[in-house]
Formats: structure tokens, C-alpha cells, sequence
């Protein structure tokens, strides 16, 4: 039971990272239909800006409470700004250009950008990977029973709960931004005709560069809070991580912001429970297979929209 | 006109200073300063500020940017212009490639000669080695050509039947102790027969979850191939996989060697040519059965398929049976081409099948132009002998290997050689290309 | 009892096809004649593509029965099979609505692509294809034979060796027909072939459809709404509205029939005035 319900926790945690991240592919992939290869690497990149800040201001756990808090926003807003520049060029360069040409074209240019960020950042920053000391210690431990080693324990920790807390609050902003503002409409109008959208008066090119931009800024959330968690980074977290959220915006139903959140949380519960439970040498296959059955049987996810054969 | 051309320079000028401050946003913080584990500081990270080397890319952005500028964005005729004019334009050669393949062809040939009078036996052996590994690619990129160029499925996991063939071949030889010649062709049966398995649940897809798809499947091979220690000796890899022989005649000195059978001298690099002439067989045989098949109905069908699944359907064609029929062929000469891997390096191990692999073959396919062999040719001999020739750089390979996939594609989307030749026509002349504005590119 | 009853070659018996909770086509029945031209006509909407889709396989119905009688005596169950056997076995061909064709190939390969289960066969599944076996090479010389004889009835041999892309909208049209006989249909199922085509082409496709039906043993079941190419060459009209067949006859009963007119003068829609003056209100 203890171990169960402590899988489950972390499982929680780690599905609320994925989340962030498959925010980023299934709004892109609404509105312009692509695989936004290069986002995982985008996260990475977040994950390292973060870091940069975290120790060129000397944040460490010693700092008072509130301090500490006030100087992770800082870090967070500004590796959210700094990251979403990348995001931003990325799609300037690397997508732009080939805006309504040939549809393999765009997944060709994001294969090159992700191999170009990784390898950018294994050259700026070094291949060895970057230990970070815990910055948020400690948290509740919640015990049943007696001393005599009857009951359980389960550790909730403070970051798990920064990182849940954060998450959710970030999702409910971004719905409401979707679902309430001009630019979430220009957006919606946008992923269902282009070309009219534009007519009607919507700057097309501008929509997509921010939408670029707001999953560049999630994905370097997302990068933060995994920093925090594992306290460990390196220049190829982007590729698995960003083939994992895929498979849960994927898994939720591509296009659909609820849908990538909740993908986010299965994959990341499967993958606790996987190698918890099973091996934790064959969790990646078990997300990728997972990925494989979903696409097969359920291509449109769990939230998504039927697509309808025209013939 | 004056008027204008001030307005011109200032323009590029504050262009280009604005892509050099993007450039010094993004740039500070990743180049400028480097967290390390520092000595002195018990393990902990500290910051190495590096500002001259942020000053010298953000220059490089900010010279890059206002010279493309004054010479080909905004210039009222662009230097490129001007340059390709006087270059053959890559269009005029499409007519040309009847030329151009028994030219090639012709140098293939003769490559290794050409470099041993040139540069002896000892100095043109890094030579060779460089045309094995760039004709093992564009056999393995005519293979995947089948797949993504006819057929229009995306394919992101076609190194896993590389990798099916080369772990064949290591595993048939270690347990059975069969020849290469022996594996060769079953490795190729395997590698097809995982096409098939790997295939057919995935074809009912369309468009990039195809390619999901198969970049998960390439993956689940490659991580069962690490795990699977028993079997596959894990990240260890195999080792001493055996060298192939001349049929039968080995490489070695003395008695019975190849050298003594036929009077020569023993040298090494009698095994390295024996390599890329083996290589380039297998290469040209790929290349014979693809341009046979397309003008065999199964090959017409494979691209109407690209064209329009629907209509194919309407037509009688069983397009599951024909879906499968490109995906086990790729797959069987990814699967050739992973035992001749297998036999040259005489050691594999998960490491050389990354998804990296997948999308360098895919490069080469599309950069080439979807469909098109002589661009696979070129796109191999640009990308991989491009990538040795920046060998020196060493670390800055790849970070040049991913800018110049951005690049070129966004320079050319459609690849380098664009025209598609029709498979018969009427008068029984050889036809005229049709240009690759017309042509699908498939949903798969 | 009429003559399309005596010997179809397609019988449709209470066909019902739901969209979730949209029916869109309610318990139809009728017979498509030998050698008949059978046109499918309605307002926008009344389910004809539907029942279509329905006879050609791209649509499993919910309920009824599809059955092709082909002229060797063989019986087909057409909502039992798989959309290429329909094709490839119970030989009923179409065309499409919004025009289908393989527009990077030439003409001539769009024609060869028709004949692709015949070729298969000659070409051994391809192996003796690869060694240019001369039972392969004679077989594919039949099939650009034949695709020259349909290039040559369209009057698009000129262009055989262009890309179909490149054709304007009408000989696109034709083309599709031409690509649709190559593959030897015993029913050929047209999706408004008429619509976009100016009056002269209009002509030629009336008459190139009663070329077809008279010299090669083709049933024609075709959906279409200009009103002049169905009352000029049908000669079996069923009309659907909403989903339900609301009148069945030939053309000038099915002209007269009062619910028709109603079904048509509700609609507003260029139809009516061609309803109208056709039937003279």
C-alpha cells in the first residue's frame, strides 16, 4: 500500500512535467500540423538557462524561505522569457520559410534544429552532466499506524508539491487564455482555416510565433521543475522527455490542452508504475510501446476529435 | 537612387543589428556562461564567463545577417543569382541524368585505382574508407527511398532493420559460425520479415503518426538490443564478428590468402577494396530491382498510393498488400546493408543504431529529392562526405550536420533533384520530368 | 413490373446507413437495370454519395443488403467486402465527386494503374517482371493498348504522356472515366460527372456515356444534377429525399411525379429553376 500510494505520488509529479511539455506539441501541432521535432530540446535548453541563473545568483537551500521562493520566480521568469526567444527562433528559422511548401520539408528543418540545439549546448555548456544541490528540502511525511513498523510512510515532498501546485495553476491560466482572450481565438481560428483566419484580419504569421512562444515558456517550467526534481541535467534530456510528452499529448488527443495534461499524467503514473512494479530498463519501451498501441487503436486519444476519412 | 540606396544600407544595417541582439540574448546566457563543476568548490556548479565568445557570435550573426542582406535578400539582384547563372543550374541536369548516373557509375568503378595511383596503398586507404561508408549510405538511402520516395510512408525507424540485419549477421555467425555469404542473404529475409511485422500494424496510419509510430518501433529495438544482455551482450556489443572472404579465399597473409592465390603481394588494402566493390554491388543492385519495380505495376502502385490512397482503392489495388510489399523491401535492403555493417566493422553494438542514423538517412532521401536515386547519390556524397570533411572540427560536426539539414532544406524543400521521370509513356521515349510541384508526397 | 426489375445487375434492398444519430439513408431499395443508365438524383444532402460510398465499400451500411449480379452469373454481397475486392472482383468501378486522380503521373500511368490486378498477375507478382519475362512484356503492351483505345475515345491521347495535374477541369473528368473503364467495370458508378462542365463538354460526355453502355456491356448508375444529362440519356431515374426514396420510374414519369416537383421547389436552390424548366413551370 505504502508503496503503492508512493508510485503514485511520484508518478503524479513526473506526469505533471510531461504535461507541461506536451502542451508545446499539441498546440503547435494544432495550429500548423507538424511535430514540433526540436521541442524537447527546447526544454533541455530551459532546463539549462535555469541552472545558469539558479548558480550565478548563488541560490542555494540555506537562503530564507521567502527569499528562496521570491529568487526561483525570478529564475523562472526570466529562463521563461530567455527560453521563449529560442522558441521563437527556432520557428523564425527553421519553420517559417517553408510555411506551406511541402510537408516533409518542416519535419526535415526541426530533425536539423534539434540536432543543432543539442549539439549547441553540448558544446557551450560541456557533455558531462550537471549536478545541482537540492534547493527545497524536506516535506510531509505521512505515516498510519504505530512505531512497531506496521503502518506506512509515504514522503509528499515540498518540491513535488511546488511542482503540482505549479502545474495546475499554470494549466488553468492557460485555458482560460485559450478560451477567453483575442489571441486564444485567433488561435483556434487559425488551427481550423488558415487562409480565412487570415482573411478575416488575423496576423497568421504572428499567432504562430506566439504560440511558439507560450510552449517554449511551459517547456522551460517544465524545464525548471526537472531540475528540481532529479537535480540532475544534461544536454540529451531533451530527446526522451520530448518523445514522452509527445506520447501523452498523443495518448490525451493531439490538439487538445485538457487532453495533453491528462496524457502527461498517464504516461508519467505508467512509467512510475512500470518501474516500480516491472523494470526500470524497459520503461522506455514501455512509453514508446504504449505510444505505438495508442497511435494504432485510438489515433484520435482519449479527448480528441475523431478525424473523418472524406471521400 | 541615392535616396533609395541610403534607405537600403540603413536598413540592412538596423536588420542585421537586430538579429545580433536576438543573437546576444540567446547567446549570453548559453555561451557566455558555462556552469562546471568547478575544483575547489566540493563538486558544486560555479560559472565560467566566456564574453568573448558571445562577442564573437553575435558578430558572426550580425556580419551574416547585413551581408546576406546587401547581397541577396534585398539587393535588386542577388549575388546568388549572379553565382547560379554561372553555375549549371541543378534543374538543366534532370534531363541530364542519364549522363549522370554512368558517370557516376563509371567513377565508382574506377575509385579505387584512381586513389591507389594517387595515393599508394598506404595513403588512400582513409579514402576508401570514407567511399565505403558514403556508398553504404546511399544503399541504405535507395532502400528507405522505396519506403518514403515511392510509397510516401514516413519512416523515422528504418535503421531498426539496419540494425536487424547487422545483429543477424553477428548472432547467425557467433552461434552458427555461418559464413557471411550464408547470412547475407538471411539477414535480408529477416530484416523483410520484420518489415512485415513491424508493418502492418502501423499502415492504417496517416501522416506524421506514421512516423511516430516508427521512430517508436526504432526505438523498442534498440533498447530491447541494450537490455538484452544474454543475447545480445547489451551495450557491450559483439565482437570478432567474422571478416567476409572472397568467396571462400580470405584475407590473410601467407598460404591460401588472397594475396598468394593470385600472386600479389599481400597488402591490406586488398580487403578494403574488396569491401567498397562489395558495398558498391550491393548498392547497384538496390539501385536495379527499385528502377525495375517502378515500372512494374507493384512500383506504379506504390506511387499512386503517394498520389491518392483513395482513388488507389477505388482502382482494385489492395493497398495494405502493397504498403507492405515497399515497407518489408526497404526494410530487406536496410537489412542487407546492416550485415555488410556488420562484416566491415567486425564489432556492433546498440550505439551505432540511434534515432540520429534513422534521420541521416531520411536527410539524405529527402535532401535528395523524394523519389529521386542520382539525388540520393548526391545528397550521400554532400551530407556524409561533408561530414568527414569537418572531421577536423571534431566537436563541432554534428552542431554543422543539423544547421546544414536546416539550411538546405529551407534553400531547397523539395530537394536537390526535383523532377519525377515517368515510369512508361505512349511515344516510347524516354519522358519529360514532371516537376515536383505536381507530385504528392504521400500522407504516410 | 418494369424492366430494371427483370435482370439488375445491382440490387440495393433496404439500405440504412446512420451517422451516429443522423440517418442518412432510411430503407432503400432499387434495382440498377443490365445495361441501363440508372441516374441517382435529389437535393443537396438527400444521401446519394452516401448511398454510393455504401455500393463502392468506402462506407460499411448499418443495416441491409448490396448485391452485384455480374453477367457470368456470380453474386456478389458488395457491403460484405473489402473496398479494393469491389473493384478487383465484383468489377464496379467510380468516380468521384471531387475528381481523384494521380496527378504527378502521366496520364498514360494513371491508365496502367487501372489495370494494376491483371498486370500483377502477368508480371508473376512481380518476380518475372524483374527478369523482363517476354509473357510479362507482351501482357503490359495489351494494357497501354488499352489505355490508348480509352485515351483515344476521351480525346485525350495527345496528352498522354502529360501530367493529369495539368489537364483543365474537363478532361480531368474524362480522364477519371477513362481510368474507371480501364479497370473492366461491369457498373460504373459516376459522382456527378457533369458538375463544372460547360455545355459543349456536357454533349460529349452524354454521348461518350452512351458509347460506353452500348459498345461494353456497362451498367451506368450515376448521381447527378444537371437535370439535361439526366432526362437526355437515363433510362432509369430514382430520386432521394432525405434519405428516402421518394420516386422511381423513367424520366418523364419521374418528371411528373408531384412529390419530386415539392421535394425540389422546397430547396432554394439553383436546382429549382432547372427542375423548372425542365418539367416546363
Amino acid at each position: 500500500m505504502e508503496y503503492f500510494l508512493q508510485q503514485l505520488i511520484n508518478g503524479v509529479t513526473l506526469g505533471s512535467i510531461y504535461g507541461l511539455i506536451a502542451i508545446g506539441y499539441t498546440m503547435v501541432y494544432g495550429i500548423i500540423g507538424m511535430i514540433n521535432f526540436a521541442h524537447g530540446d527546447i526544454f533541455m535548453v530551459g532546463a539549462f538557462i535555469a541552472l545558469i541563473f539558479i548558480v550565478t545568483l548563488g541560490i542555494t537551500a540555506s537562503l530564507p524561505v521567502a527569499l528562496l521562493i521570491l529568487a526561483l520566480i525570478g529564475v523562472l521568469i526570466v529562463s521563461m522569457a530567455l527560453t521563449a526567444a529560442w522558441g521563437w527562433t527556432v520557428e523564425r528559422i527553421a519553420y517559417r520559410p517553408l510555411r506551406g511548401s511541402f510537408r516533409l520539408a518542416p519535419l526535415i528543418t526541426a530533425i536539423g534544429a534539434s540536432i543543432a540545439l543539442q549539439n549547441f549546448v553540448q558544446i557551450s555548456q560541456g557533455a558531462r552532466n550537471k549536478p545541482l544541490q537540492p534547493l527545497i528540502s524536506g516535506g510531509f511525511t505521512l505515516t498510519d499506524g504505530g512505531a512497531d513498523g506496521s503502518g506506512f510512510i509515504v514522503q509528499l515532498s515540498y518540491t513535488q508539491i511546488l511542482i503540482i501546485v505549479v502545474t495546475v495553476a499554470l494549466m488553468i491560466g492557460f485555458t482560460l487564455l485559450i478560451n477567453k482572450t483575442s489571441l486564444g481565438r485567433a488561435q483556434r481560428a487559425c488551427e481550423q482555416d488558415r487562409k480565412m483566419a487570415s482573411l478575416l484580419g488575423i496576423n497568421v504569421d504572428r499567432t504562430i510565433s506566439l504560440t511558439f512562444v507560450m510552449g517554449a515558456g511551459l517547456a522551460s517550467v517544465a524545464g525548471l521543475m526537472f531540475l528540481l526534481y532529479y537535480g540532475v541535467i544534461d544536454f540529451y534530456i531533451g530527446f526522451l522527455a520530448g518523445v514522452k510528452a509527445f506520447t501523452a499529448a498523443v495518448l490525451g488527443g493531439i490538439g487538445s490542452l485538457p487532453g495533453a495534461m491528462l496524457g502527461g499524467l498517464l504516461i508519467g503514473l505508467i512509467e512510475t508504475f512500470w518501474s516500480g512494479y516491472f523494470s526500470v530498463e524497459y520503461k522506455d519501451v514501455a512509453a514508446f510501446s504504449i505510444l505505438a498501441i495508442v497511435l494504432i487503436f485510438m489515433p484520435e486519444g482519449l479527448l480528441g476529435k475523431p478525424e473523418v476519412e472524406k471521400v | 537612387m541615392s535616396v533609395k540606396s541610403d534607405n537600403f544600407f540603413m536598413d540592412s544595417v538596423k536588420d542585421a543589428a537586430a538579429g545580433g541582439l536576438i543573437a546576444l540574448a540567446l547567446f549570453a546566457v548559453l555561451i557566455g556562461m558555462k556552469a562546471e563543476v568547478a575544483s575547489g568548490l566540493g563538486g558544486q556548479l560555479g560559472i565560467v564567463y566566456r564574453w568573448g565568445a558571445v562577442a564573437v557570435a553575435v558578430a558572426i550573426v550580425f556580419g551574416g545577417r547585413l551581408l546576406l542582406n546587401l547581397f541577396v535578400w534585398k539587393a535588386d539582384t542577388p549575388v546568388t543569382q549572379t553565382a547560379g547563372s554561372l553555375l549549371p543550374n541543378l534543374q538543366s541536369f534532370a534531363p541530364l541524368g542519364k549522363y549522370a548516373m554512368p558517370i557516376f557509375l563509371v567513377l565508382a568503378v574506377v575509385l579505387p585505382f584512381l586513389l591507389m595511383s594517387a595515393y599508394g596503398a598506404r595513403g588512400s586507404r582513409q579514402y576508401l574508407d570514407l567511399a565505403i561508408l558514403v556508398t553504404t549510405y546511399v544503399m541504405l538511402g535507395w532502400g528507405l527511398n522505396i519506403v518514403v520516395g515511392l510509397a510516401g510512408l514516413l519512416d523515422l525507424g528504418y535503421v531498426a532493420f539496419y540494425a536487424v540485419g547487422a545483429y543477424s549477421y553477428a548472432l547467425l555467425a557467433e552461434y552458427f559460425g555461418f559464413s557471411f555469404w550464408i547470412c547475407l542473404p538471411l539477414a535480408g529475409i529477416l530484416a523483410a520479415f520484420w518489415g512485415i511485422i513491424l508493418g502492418f500494424p502501423v499502415l492504417r496510419l496517416r501522416g506524421d503518426y506514421l512516423a511516430i509510430v516508427t521512430l517508436a518501433f526504432g526505438e523498442i529495438i534498440r533498447v530491447v538490443l541494450l537490455n538484452w544482455y544474454e543475447f545480445t551482450g547489451g551495450p557491450d556489443g559483439i565482437s570478432g564478428i567474422p571478416r567476409p572472404s572472397f568467396f571462400g579465399i580470405e584475407f590473410t597473409r601467407g598460404e591460401g590468402g588472397f594475396a598468394d592465390t593470385f600472386g600479389l603481394e599481400f597488402s591490406s588494402i586488398h580487403r578494403i577494396i574488396f569491401l567498397y566493390y562489395l558495398i558498391l554491388l550491393m548498392a547497384l543492385i538496390t539501385n536495379f530491382v527499385t528502377m525495375r519495380l517502378r515500372k512494374l505495376p507493384v512500383g506504379r502502385a506504390w506511387e499512386a498510393l503517394r498520389e491518392d490512397e483513395i482513388a488507389c482503392r477505388s482502382l482494385g489495388i489492395n493497398t495494405t498488400n502493397t504498403k507492405l510489399t515497399a515497407f518489408a523491401l526497404g526494410a530487406m535492403f536496410g537489412g542487407f546493408a546492416g550485415s555488410f555493417f556488420a562484416t566491415r566493422q567486425g564489432f556492433i553494438s546498440p550505439e551505432s543504431f540511434t534515432f540520429i542514423e534513422s534521420a541521416v538517412i531520411l536527410a539524405i532521401v529527402v535532401l535528395g529529392g523524394l523519389g529521386s536515386q542520382i539525388g540520393v547519390v548526391i545528397a550521400a556524397i554532400v551530407m556524409i562526405g561533408g561530414f568527414e570533411f569537418f572531421r577536423g572540427l571534431e566537436e563541432y560536426r554534428m552542431l554543422v550536420f543539423g544547421l546544414l539539414m536546416v539550411i538546405i532544406m529551407v534553400w531547397k524543400p523539395r530537394g536537390l533533384i526535383s523532377t519525377r521521370n515517368p515510369s512508361i509513356t505512349l511515344s516510347g521515349k524516354k519522358g519529360k520530368g514532371i516537376s515536383s510541384d505536381l507530385v504528392q508526397e504521400g500522407h504516410g | 413490373m418494369s424492366s430494371w426489375d427483370n435482370n439488375p445487375v445491382l440490387t440495393i434492398e433496404h439500405l440504412t446507413m446512420r451517422f451516429g444519430g443522423l440517418v442518412a439513408v432510411d430503407n432503400l431499395s432499387f434495382n440498377v437495370g443490365r445495361g441501363d443508365i440508372t441516374a441517382l438524383i435529389g437535393p443537396n444532402g438527400a444521401g446519394k454519395t452516401t448511398v454510393f460510398n455504401c455500393v463502392t465499400g468506402f462506407y460499411k451500411p448499418t443495416e441491409g443488403r448490396v448485391v452485384m449480379n455480374r453477367s457470368n452469373g456470380e453474386h456478389y454481397l458488395l457491403e460484405r467486402m473489402p473496398d479494393f475486392q469491389i473493384s478487383a472482383r465484383a468489377k464496379v468501378a467510380r468516380t468521384f465527386q471531387n475528381i481523384r486522380l494521380f496527378g504527378g503521373m502521366t496520364l498514360l500511368e494513371n491508365l496502367m494503374v487501372a489495370q494494376h490486378n491483371p498486370l500483377m498477375l502477368a508480371s508473376g507478382y512481380s518476380v518475372a517482371g524483374i527478369f523482363g519475362l517476354s509473357s510479362f512484356r507482351s501482357a503490359e503492351r495489351e494494357a497501354v493498348e488499352k489505355a490508348r483505345y480509352w485515351l483515344e475515345k476521351t480525346a485525350l491521347i495527345d496528352r498522354a504522356d502529360a501530367p493529369a495535374a495539368d489537364l483543365p477541369y474537363g478532361d480531368q473528368r474524362r480522364l477519371e472515366i477513362a481510368r474507371a473503364m480501364c479497370s473492366g467495370p461491369e457498373l460504373l458508378c459516376l459522382d456527378e460527372p457533369a458538375a463544372g462542365l460547360n455545355p459543349k463538354e456536357s454533349a460529349e460526355l452524354n454521348a461518350l456515356l452512351q458509347y460506353i453502355r452500348k459498345e461494353h456491356d456497362t451498367s451506368i448508375l450515376l448521381i447527378e444534377h444537371d437535370m439535361s444529362v439526366v432526362m437526355e440519356i437515363s433510362d432509369h431515374v430514382v430520386v432521394l429525399d432525405y434519405g428516402e426514396k421518394i420516386s422511381d420510374g423513367t424520366a418523364p414519369e419521374v418528371k411528373d411525379d408531384p412529390k419530386v416537383i415539392a421535394a425540389y421547389l422546397g430547396v432554394p436552390d439553383e436546382e429549382v429553376d432547372a427542375v423548372e424548366e425542365e418539367v416546363g413551370l
